[in-house]
């Protein structure tokens, strides 16, 4: 049994327009000290996805399962939940401003949500582990730190403490939702570099949710790639980069300019993310697939040995010559 | 060749002010602090660098969207009152207004500088919505009814409306999704060959920007701390701070990112209302020598120009 | 590959409905509107009254009752007390004789006129006041803001009491007095957003491609702000109407012997014992009219909505 079993979840909206059908299937596993990166466009329904564990999807409809050390969160009790989130799961999120309460000291944040889990700690103890925190998570002066408001933080900065913070209770899975997005490059290496680290040392099971495929290159073991609430594509990490099958993949990966420099045409997606309203027919990613064929927009694929595309499994990989088996296949 | 633009020690500073009834100066954001450079007709030149380097503000200042606090930009054959340099935003959602048509917004410039008549107004616009790969049908929709990617080619269309010579992109696809980013950078492209445009081409995406620049200059704090040849600038990179930025550089690669050594800097960038002294890299750099602290080093070079003492390839 | 081939790249968003005239913000406004049941049977309501205030003379003629002649044969009892509610008085007649339908409805034409005509003048001076202060930032914003500050810590009813008893009653005072306490909220509203919209990209623009001052306070700003201050007006308007009660019932307002709800109000006092209808029916018209524009304004602010925006860009 692993950690973590997602399967079959669905997450609908209801919006004054119709329902919106955020996430629309997706299941997966994670296991302690493995990382799963879920990559997707906005809209991809990845985030809604694991918000939806967290029991802070209000107002959605879940259907679906999801059980964590073999217990079901999905219409599990708030209170139960609550317990769960925080000292068993944590989240880490993209703006760490929005997520730390910007009246109080971080260190009394720290603080109380240890205490909050761990009912037994005194302050001084819990204290002295919210100060060991901060500076595990690279804080220089940590013991004078912990006095200090969110806003007396740098974005990096910030970013670290969520981390201490989301650290605090030793959790088993952290869920980590595009941590980097808002830091600058060189930051961003830094928190990466620190996440890395500490998963090693704590064996954590961690979920890694991005846009950039790039930043997870060096550090999922697997990879989900989602596309118009549906997974496209899952398979280990070196499968992902190296012998992508599925279009949308293959696209993703052909949209960025290539490392050695090379100034070849870029190869984009055509067309727009469709709306979740009203999500395509059959395949969610036909009507922008340069290879779509007629049975694409009938028949939904399934997801088969790591890849939802009705091409042969034997067509993988990026580049022109790939790009030709597949029209050919395609009939194209 | 005349260079079509030459920006000469150009600096911003915005005051920061207190004060209820009376506001007084209490101090000063040095957002750009003496960038000379050039940009040549027809080329790119890419401006990187990490949030709060100045890059935007440099921008906005060559647009002419904020008067600069000393120094000076020539332009030579651009007349900025004909609307011959033109700005492309960031935000495909912030840069339209939301309750105005889209004919009515790429229409903007040739209103605002009173060119041609209605008819022949609305013929540009279909020709502009033609060209950058919308719809023309579609002049009369409000941009809440386009995606992002759209959205930015209704943003490069109203650029493009006064043939411009001069275009300032200013992060012109980070705010979309990696499958349209790509897209809009092959649409700049196209139009660059076919309408022969010169562009400032701002980003933080490093290889964004080696893929459109033909030189590209790396700002600090403020100030360019290196300027090169595109493909000289990424396989040599001299300054330390461009070689951290390119290690730190995230790659689609597992291999390449397992294998590459990074250059991890400590700690943050300073604040630009109090930079550091001399060398405004040296607290963060790992060569920093007394020399750095006390004596600023100079953009050196011809074609590659570098402003450290020590400078030299790290990656 | 050629530019054409380049458009072919270009989006097709299969979510959305391929009508050449796209549904504007207003028109969509109002379709969420129409679904608002509250708010349509509020917008029934003051079409109703604004109907019969507009009609009174001929309710007037069919009764055969002016809204000043006193019938002292047929509107009072033999014993002096004003008739119920019958089939010559359909609500009964007042104190001194007179329809109390009819006088109601030249009332309601009183109270529209000042709640209407009121809100407008705020509302004209109140976005010109705004617009300016947050538009032009600086010293303009800090004095007008403390004139702002100013006229809204004044004890507005002892102004008003103040200023009628020195310039004598009348329609067109009121309609200034009552103006000149609601254009703050007004001024106050459209000054933080423009403030708030100055700041935003689109603004940016408009200014990079040379657009003036006042262009883009008109064509940039403006049509962003209809929707607060549309909001902020229809929820002006029921506040005027109640205050010029409040005068007209104080003695204060229009002409005693022009007919309006708080006058009549006023004269009900004494005889509300024996005809109640004297108090029940104004009361209750100037309930149902100030509900009825409330629940329209709410109405109006949720069709309004800025998450509209976002629903229909959702990819």
């Amino acid at each position: 049994m692993a950690l973590l079993e997602v399967a079959d979840l669905r997450v609908t909206f209801p919006t004054p327009d119709g329902p919106v059908q955020a996430v629309r299937g997706v299941s997966f596993q994670v296991d302690r000290g493995r990382t799963l990166g879920i990559v997707g466009e906005s809209g991809s329904g990845k985030s809604v996805s694991t918000q939806t564990l967290m029991g802070l999807t209000q107002g959605a409809r879940v259907s679906g399962s999801a059980k964590f050390e073999g217990r079901e969160l999905i219409g599990m009790p708030e209170p139960e939940l609550r317990k769960l989130r925080g000292a068993q799961i944590s989240m880490i999120f993209q703006d760490p401003l929005s997520s730390l309460h910007p009246l109080y000291t971080v260190g009394w944040q720290i603080v109380e949500a240890i205490r909050l889990h761990e009912p037994a700690t005194t302050k001084a103890q819990a204290r002295k582990r919210a100060i060991e925190q901060l500076g595990l998570v690279g804080i220089p002066q940590p013991d004078r730190r912990v006095d200090d408001y969110p806003h007396q933080f740098s974005g990096g900065m910030r970013q670290r403490v969520m981390i201490a913070m989301a650290l605090a209770l030793n959790p088993k899975l952290i869920i980590a939702d595009e941590p980097t997005t808002a830091l600058d490059a060189t930051v961003q290496a830094q928190i990466l570099d620190l996440m890395i680290r500490l998963q090693q040392e704590f064996d954590t099971a961690l979920i890694m949710i991005t846009h950039d495929l790039g930043v997870i290159a060096g550090m999922a073991d697997e990879v989900l790639v989602m596309y118009a609430g549906k997974p496209v594509e899952h398979a280990e990490r070196r499968e992902i980069y190296y012998a992508p099958h599925h279009p949308y993949t293959v696209g993703l990966l052909e949209s960025v300019p290539s490392v050695s420099g090379a100034k070849d045409r870029l190869r984009p997606v055509p067309g727009a993310p469709p709306s979740l309203l009203t999500p395509p027919t059959g395949c969610g990613f036909h009507p922008r697939c340069r290879y779509a064929m007629p049975r694409c927009p009938v028949e939904e694929p399934p997801l088969i040995r790591g890849s939802a595309c009705w091409l042969p499994r034997d067509i993988v990989g990026t580049g022109p010559e790939a790009a030709r088996r597949r029209s050919e296949a395609a009939g194209r | 060749m005349t260079a079509l633009l030459r920006v000469n020690d150009v600096r911003k500073y915005f005051p920061i002010k207190e004060g209820l009834l009376i506001r007084r100066e209490v101090g000063r954001v040095h957002a750009v602090d003496g960038v000379t450079l050039e940009v040549q007709p027809g080329e790119t030149l890419g401006i990187v660098g990490e949030s709060g380097c100045g890059k935007s503000t440099l921008a906005r200042c060559i647009a002419g969207l904020h008067e600069v606090t000393s120094g000076s930009i020539e332009y030579h054959g651009l007349d900025r009152s004909r609307g011959q340099i033109q700005m492309i935003f960031q935000d495909p959602y912030g840069s339209l207004n939301p309750r105005r048509r889209v004919g009515s917004i790429i229409a903007d410039p040739l209103v605002i500088h009173r060119s041609g008549t209605p008819a022949e107004r609305r013929n540009r616009v279909r020709e502009l919505m033609e060209l950058v790969g919308l719809n023309p049908e579609h002049y009369n929709r409000f941009p809440a009814e386009f995606s992002g990617g759209q959205r930015q080619r209704i943003g490069i269309a109203r650029a493009l409306a006064l043939r411009p010579r001069l275009i300032v992109c200013d992060e012109p696809v980070s705010a979309l999704d990696v499958s349209i980013q790509a897209q809009v950078i092959n649409l700049l492209k196209d139009l660059q060959s076919e309408l022969g445009l010169t562009y400032v081409f701002i980003a933080h995406d490093l290889s964004v920007v080696r893929y459109v620049s033909d030189r590209v200059a790396v700002m600090y704090l403020g100030k360019v701390v290196e300027i090169a040849p595109a493909e000289q600038l990424y396989r040599s990179p001299q300054h330390p701070y461009t070689n951290a930025l390119l290690s730190a550089a995230s790659v689609a690669d597992p291999d390449l990112a397992a294998k590459r050594e990074r250059i991890l800097l400590t700690g943050d960038v300073p604040s630009p209302i109090l930079p550091p002294p001399a060398c405004r890299f040296h607290p963060r750099c790992p060569k920093a020598a007394p020399r750095c602290s006390a004596e600023e080093p100079l953009l050196l070079g011809e074609d590659h120009r570098t402003a450290c003492h020590y400078p030299g390839v790290m990656i | 590959m050629s530019l054409i081939e380049a458009s072919s790249e270009a989006e097709h968003t299969p979510g959305i409905t391929p009508a050449v005239r796209g549904k504007g913000p207003w028109q969509l406004a109002w379709e969420r509107l129409q679904r608002d049941r509250a708010a349509m049977v509020s917008l029934a309501v003051i079409c109703v009254i604004v109907l019969l205030a507009v009609f009174a003379p001929v309710f007037a003629a069919v009764t055969g009752h002016g809204p000043q002649d006193q019938f002292p044969e047929t509107g009072l009892t033999p014993e002096g007390l004003p008739v119920g509610p019958g089939s010559g008085f359909w609500l009964g007649a007042d104190s001194l004789g007179r329809d109390l339908f009819v006088r109601l409805l030249y009332g309601a034409r009183v109270s529209l006129l000042v709640g209407v005509l009121s809100t407008l003048l705020a509302t004209v001076f109140g976005v010109v006041t705004g617009m300016l202060a947050g538009f032009y930032g600086g010293w303009v914003d800090g004095v007008l803001a403390r004139l702002l500050d100013v006229v809204l810590s004044f004890p507005y009813l002892l102004v008003a009491i103040v200023l009628v008893a020195a310039l004598g009653a009348g329609v067109p005072l009121m309609i200034l007095v009552i103006a000149f306490f609601s254009f703050a909220a007004m001024a106050r509203v459209v000054r933080g957003q423009t403030m708030a919209y100055k700041e935003r990209e689109f603004v940016e623009a408009a200014r990079s491609l040379g657009a003036s001052k006042l262009r883009t306070m008109f064509v940039d700003l403006l049509p962003n702000l209809v929707a607060p201050v549309t909001v902020l007006a229809s929820l002006l308007i029921p506040t005027a109407i109640v205050f010029e009660a409040t005068l007209s019932f104080l003695g204060l307002g229009v002409d005693p012997r022009t007919p309006s709800w708080g006058a009549i109000l006023a004269d009900s006092t004494d005889y509300y014992r024996v005809a109640p209808g004297l108090l029940i029916f104004p009361a209750l018209l100037l309930l149902i009219t100030t509900l009825a524009f409330n629940l329209l304004g709410d109405g109006i602010r949720d069709a309004l909505d800025p998450r509209s925006d976002r629903l229909l860009s959702r990819k």
